[in-house]
Order: structure tokens, then C-alpha cells, then sequence
């Protein structure tokens, strides 16, 4: 029941002519809302725009932010640590308006219904063009995760995203996910169709034996006789995060001496400003900015975050600013750089959500996204159940997206307990939506998406908790893999994250009982990260389920009991 | 260039090219082997190994560079490399404080050697990676944590 570009218009026309149908606050806010997309005159000479981790959403989507994003020690209160109330105070944003509601979790359902859909390729192409035509030669640079996340991604093995960045005239990209379709598929689209059109970089990507380059580290360019330096920077926990076997002969890592050698180098051909397009992570970013020096900008992607105003951070060479983009094509960032006396002077930073509703789609995007689904729309849109609850995935902990999953592999599989990973992407579900093979499609797209049962003691159990608790919570950015924790089901627990590795899990216990150490427990998982794994693709073990339900009741998702993070403000209410 | 060095390799296989090199006289087996620290290999605690290296006092220095992964890609090969700025480096330890035996390689340094070793080590568990470097007759030490995980997740 969103309502159309035109409504929306006029609606706000009303508001700005009659004071107030929509509310005081609300008013301004979406007459501010209609603003959004005049940009003010380029804030300098050299733009760079960014979109990152849109994971394959060539279509309008949902998505939810957080509500749970907890930043430990020095990380506490600080972006991207920031949810709710405590984001909008931070960056100054008023309650109730469009960019709450493109920010926060705050009153999802009924913003996402006020304010419609978000991203979408089409929508994204003409908001490109529209800035691109008042800043003259700027880079649309993709930090990656671009070609998973959707079936069609999946089923072209990321040809449709790779035909649809080249159309949205994507200059620069690293990757993460796209490494997840084997290091051959990744060189194949880098020699033949991204040949002379996009640069595919990553300067910490190397051969395990003599730790030769991969891909190119950087390339400079020319903007409004600016030269300018942009280092491409790959997710460096991917064969940990991701199965191994998929790049085996590669080696990843942060590899911050090889990247400060890299800016030497560029610095010494007389750019004038250098841009690391990375995919470390926002917390990872912000430990790099303060240890490397010479570089102006971070503009960063992996975890997620949509953080409205970029980090300033200091380190020997001067400042680094850095910024996280969203996700799911929610965002587009603009970063102007004053560069003059052959350094940056000055900076404008805008992450524009991409409203649907008030962006008229491109032509020739919105054609060719339908041409390339037309062959699976009639799949896409099997309606396998409606829920009756919002169906989210985003939060440290848990979602109601996940618990459906958790659900269906406890239910289908028969086992007392389940373990689904904690992806940062998938989209949102709201109440009364039919949940089609798309959605599910949308949330467990991987190219190993395997389910396993396994008996497993109740010591394993606590020490893979303890393990994927440690990936986000070591105080150490470096030693986090920016993805959030395990989701489970059937077992209850708690969690003081504040701890260290061995001491975070407690109280464990299922129908009641604590978990014994030696005791062995059937568990239901998928996405196994182990070579030759086999079992149902999980989105079979989904659809069946859903089903066989017709109608999904609301969910509660199993939140673990947390310590020692009461008024965290990367934890809402 | 790197093709071409990695296409002679193919051709000639790795052991072949190494036995090459050796019987060129590059690599000096004998030398290190003359060096064995039998109790250092053996001992179970790092405490026993510093005692058997004669390192127990060995002091903090920033002019050791430890390079390995923050977390390790495949536990069973972390590669480890050392370089000590310190003048006269004479030996370089590399020490794996949880492994079962954590004394994992120690390297001498020929006279006016850079002090520069890279190896490849088993670790089974989060640890602390220990360079202990003897440099003009006194010890020496870094650390840096490697973590080892179950992986997944993304």
C-alpha cells in the first residue's frame, strides 16, 4: 500500500500549503524529503560516487537497519555503533522524517509504508546520471558484493549484476562476495567483459606461493586536471569467511605495509589525492585510517552501515576521512573533494538513500533488468506463504527472517536445535506480503547453500558460539570478520560480550535443561564452509516448509539474554 | 616475469628446482642442523624454551617486525615472517606459544646477514607468535597474536 511518486508529491505539496495534515515534525520532514535530491553545486573539483554491497537487488526492496549494532571499548557510542534514537541525536536528524526512516529501524512498518521501496537498479541509474550531469567527470566507483544475494544472480552466476553495473557505468570495484563464484568466473569477467570499461581492484589479493598481485592495486586518473589515485582494497577474511576451495590459490589479509607502499608509490607520480575503495569493514577501516597515512578518503562497505557523515581520523600523515554506504542498494554516496595546490582542501559528503517512490526509474535500465528477468519471473513469483509478522535479518543477534529459517531446518530436518550464519544481507518482508521463491531466494543465495545435520557435543556447540561471538566482539578490529553472530534455534543462552573469547557464553540450555559438555545434540545448519559438503540447498528446505504453513504466524526471534551492555547505544530500547 | 618463474618451476617441480639450489651451495643444510637446540624443540612451555635459548631476559623491541595473518587463513600453514633491525643479528626464533611444542624454527644469521626470515608454521589455536632475535649477544623479543578460527559467516 506505498504510495505513488505523485501521491507522495502532492501529499507533501499539501503539507507545505496548508501547515500540518501530516503532522508538525512529519511535515517538514517530508517536504525536506523532497529536497533531497538537489544536490547543492559540486563541493569542489574531483567527485567520487559509491554504492557498495548492494547484493544483487536489481529491483526496489525493503531493509530494515538494525536495532542492534553494539561497538565495544573504544568502538562504544560511536559510528557505526549508533542505532535508533541514539543515530538520529548523533547526526542530528529529526524523528519521523524520510532520512530516520532511511537510517533507523524506528516504526519500520509504517515508515516503509509512508516512504515505499528503496534502491533499485533503474532508480539508481537515473539518480547516477542526475548527479553525474552537475559533476562533471566524477567516478562511480562499487566496493562489491555486488554480483550475490539474488537468484538471478545466482543462477547467472552474477552476469545479470555484471551486464547491469557496465550499463550503470561503474568505473572502479572490489569484491568479496564475487570471489564465491571461484577465482576463474572472477578472472574470466575481469578479461572479457569488464575489458576497457571497469577496473577491478584489490592491492591485498595475492598468489600463495610467491605472493605475486592478483589484480591491479590502483589505477590514477584524471578529474577536471586532477589527477587522483584510487587503491582498490578486497575483503580480507574472505577464504575464513567464505569456503577456501573457492580461491585456493590466493591469499588475502588487511596487508596495511603493501597498501602504504602502494600510496608512496601514487603520491610519488603527483596525485593529488588518493581513495582506498574498500571492502575491509567499517571498523577495520577506522583502525587502518589511524596506522596509514597519505591517504584523503576511505570509502567503505562489508558491514553494512549506513552512516550518514564520513569519520575524520588522524594519523601521522594528517586525516583519513571514512565512510560506510548501507547496503542493498539502499544508498548513494557523494563525496566532493576540493583539491587545489595539489592536495584536498576541503570536503562535501551526502549518502542519499535512494527513495523509489521519488526517483523516476531510467528507461533503459528498468528494460533491461526486465528483459534479463523475463526467463525466471514465473519461478520468481511463486507465492509460497503471508506472513502476518515484518521478516527482518539485520541485528548482531538475531532476526525474524533467520528464526523463520531456524524454523524450517528444525522442523524439516528433525533436529532439537539449528545454526544459521549471520549474513548482514537479505531484504525485508512486511506484514501481509506473500513471501515468494524471490525472498527466500533473497536471503539464502549462496553458491554452497548446503543443509547439514550433525550430532555435535555440547562442548563444540560452546566453542563455535565462542569462536563466531569472538569474530565480532574482539576488541581488535583486525581480528573481527564484520558479519554478525550465529543464529540459533531451539537453544537458549547468554551472551556478555565485554568478556573475552571462552568467557562470553553462558546459561545455555534447551527445553529448559542446560546443555551438557558431553552430551552429543542433532543440529541442522547450512552454508557449510568445508570442501565436498553436500545436502538439500537450504532455499528447498524453506519453500517446503513455508508451504506447507500457508500462513506464517509473527515470529519471535531467540535474542540470547545480554550482559554488561545495558545503555549501550548500539542497542535500541 | 613471475609467469616465466612460475612456469620453470612447473617444469623442473618444485623438489627438483630446491635440490638444485642446494648443490649450488645456497642453502646450507648442514650448517643449520649443526646448530640443533635439542631441548629448545622439545620443550612444552615457552618459558623452557627462552631458558634453552638462553633468552630469559629478553627484552621488548620495537625494532622486530613480525608479518603474519592477523587471523589465518589454514592453520596448518600460517606463514611467518621476521625481520630484525637490529644491528648484528646474529639468530631469529620463531615460537608458537600454544602450540604443544611452541619452539618452531630458529634461524642463525650468517656474519652481516640481513636479518629477514620467512617460514611457514602448524598452529592449532589462537596465539601469540614470538620472534625472539640474539643480536650482538643479547635477546630480543616481538609478539603478535594469530588467531585461528572455525571460519563461516560472511
Amino acid at each position: 500500500m506505498s504510495i505513488t511518486r505523485r501521491e507522495f508529491l502532492q501529499m507533501l505539496a499539501l503539507a507545505a500549503a496548508y501547515g500540518a495534515p501530516l503532522g508538525g515534525n512529519r511535515a517538514r520532514a517530508a517536504a525536506a524529503a523532497s529536497n533531497l535530491y538537489d544536490l547543492p553545486k559540486a563541493g569542489g573539483n574531483v567527485t567520487f560516487l559509491h554504492f557498495t554491497d548492494c547484493h544483487a537487488q536489481l529491483l526496489p526492496v525493503y531493509f530494515r537497519e538494525p536495532d542492534v549494532n553494539i561497538g565495544l571499548h573504544a568502538a562504544r557510542g560511536r559510528p557505526p555503533h549508533l542505532v535508533g534514537e541514539a543515530l538520529l541525536k548523533h547526526f542530528r536528524i529529526a524523528p519521523g522524517s524520510a532520512l530516520a526512516h532511511a537510517y533507523t529501524h524506528i516504526d519500520f512498518e509504517h515508515a516503509a509504508r509512508t516512504y515505499g521501496k528503496v534502491g533499485g537498479f533503474a532508480h539508481l541509474a537515473a539518480l547516477v546520471k542526475r548527479v553525474r550531469a552537475q559533476r562533471r567527470g566524477a567516478l562511480l566507483l562499487d566496493g562489491g558484493d555486488t554480483w550475490q544475494g539474488s537468484a538471478t544472480s545466482l543462477w547467472t552466476r552474477g552476469q545479470d549484476m555484471i551486464d547491469a553495473s557496465k550499463l550503470l557505468g561503474v568505473d572502479i570495484m572490489t569484491g568479496h562476495w564475487e570471489f564465491t563464484y571461484g577465482a576463474a568466473r572472477v578472472q574470466e569477467v575481469i578479461a572479457k567483459d569488464f575489458a576497457g570499461r571497469i577496473e577491478f581492484l584489490a592491492q591485498n589479493v595475492k598468489t600463495l606461493d610467491f605472493g605475486d598481485p592478483v589484480f591491479k592495486s590502483h589505477v590514477i586518473r584524471e578529474m577536471n586536471g586532477v589527477p587522483v589515485a584510487i587503491i582498490g582494497q578486497a575483503f580480507p577474511y574472505t577464504p575464513i569467511a567464505n569456503p577456501r576451495h573457492f580461491v585456493p590459490e590466493w591469499t588475502f589479509g588487511v596487508q596495511e605495509e603493501a597498501l602504504q607502499k602502494v600510496v608512496e608509490e601514487t603520491r610519488k607520480k603527483g596525485v593529488q589525492a588518493v581513495v582506498l575503495l574498500s571492502h575491509n569493514g567499517m571498523d577495520v577501516d577506522l583502525k587502518l585510517a589511524s596506522r596509514v597515512s597519505g591517504i584523503d578518503a576511505i570509502l567503505g562497505g562489508h558491514t553494512h552501515d549506513a552512516v550518514p557523515e564520513p569519520v575524520a581520523v588522524r594519523n601521522r600523515g594528517g586525516t583519513t576521512l571514512v565512510t560506510n554506504a548501507g547496503s542493498n542498494g539502499k544508498f548513494l554516496a557523494v563525496l566532493d573533494l576540493d583539491v587545489r595546490g595539489g592536495g584536498v582542501k576541503g570536503h562535501r559528503y551526502r549518502l542519499l538513500p535512494v527513495f523509489s517512490n521519488l526517483i523516476e526509474p531510467d528507461a533503459e535500465m528498468a528494460d533491461t533488468i526486465r528483459r534479463m528477468r523475463a526467463p525466471y519471473e514465473r519461478k520468481l513469483s511463486e507465492k509460497l506463504a503471508v506472513t502476518e509478522g515484518l521478516l527482518y535479518r539485520r541485528g548482531n543477534f538475531t532476526g525474524t527472517i533467520d528464526q523463520m529459517i531456524l524454523d524450517a531446518l528444525m522442523e524439516v530436518k528433525g533436529a532439537e536445535m539449528a545454526f544459521s550464519p549471520g549474513f548482514r544481507w537479505g531484504t525485508t518482508i512486511l506484514p501481509g506480503e506473500p513471501i515468494t521463491v524471490e525472498h527466500v531466494m533473497d536471503q539464502t543465495a549462496v553458491t554452497y547453500p548446503h543443509t547439514t545435520v550433525t550430532a555435535m557435543t555440547g562442548e563444540a556447540i560452546k566453542n563455535i558460539l565462542e569462536d563466531v561471538c569472538d569474530n565480532l566482539f574482539n576488541p581488535d578490529p583486525y581480528y573481527q570478520q564484520g558479519g554478525d553472530m550465529v543464529r540459533v534455534g531451539g537453544m537458549r543462552y547468554r551472551v556478555d560480550p565485554t568478556r573475552k573469547i571462552g568467557g562470553r557464553i553462558s546459561g545455555m540450555t534447551l527445553n529448559g535443561k542446560p546443555i551438557e559438555p558431553g552430551r552429543t545434540y542433532k543440529v541442522a545448519s547450512w552454508a557449510p564452509v568445508a570442501e565436498g559438503a553436500s545436502g538439500e540447498p537450504v532455499w528447498e528446505v524453506v519453500a517446503r516448509y513455508l508451504r506447507s504453513k500457508k500462513v506464517l504466524r509473527p515470529v519471535t526471534p531467540n535474542r540470547p539474554a545480554l550482559t554488561g551492555v545495558t545503555g549501550n547505544p548500539g542497542l535500541s530500547g | 616475469m613471475n609467469e616465466l618463474r612460475r612456469s620453470f618451476l612447473k617444469l623442473t617441480g618444485g623438489a627438483t628446482a630446491l635440490a638444485v639450489v642446494t648443490m649450488a651451495g645456497l642453502l646450507k643444510t648442514g650448517q643449520a642442523l649443526a646448530a640443533w637446540n635439542k631441548a629448545g624443540f622439545e620443550s612444552k612451555a615457552v618459558a623452557d624454551v627462552l631458558k634453552s635459548l638462553g633468552a630469559t631476559d629478553a627484552a621488548e623491541s620495537k625494532d622486530i617486525v613480525i608479518t603474519a595473518p592477523d587471523i589465518a587463513e589454514n592453520g596448518a600453514v600460517v606463514p611467518i615472517a621476521v625481520t630484525s633491525r637490529i644491528p648484528n643479528t646474529q639468530q631469529i626464533s620463531v615460537v608458537a606459544e600454544k602450540n604443544p611444542f611452541p619452539l618452531a624454527a630458529t634461524f642463525d644469521v650468517g656474519g652481516g646477514g640481513e636479518g629477514y626470515v620467512s617460514t611457514r608454521i602448524k598452529m592449532g589455536q589462537t596465539s601469540n607468535v614470538w620472534a625472539v632475535v640474539k643480536a650482538g649477544g643479547k635477546y630480543y623479543v616481538a609478539k603478535k597474536e594469530v588467531k585461528i578460527t572455525v571460519g563461516g559467516c560472511g
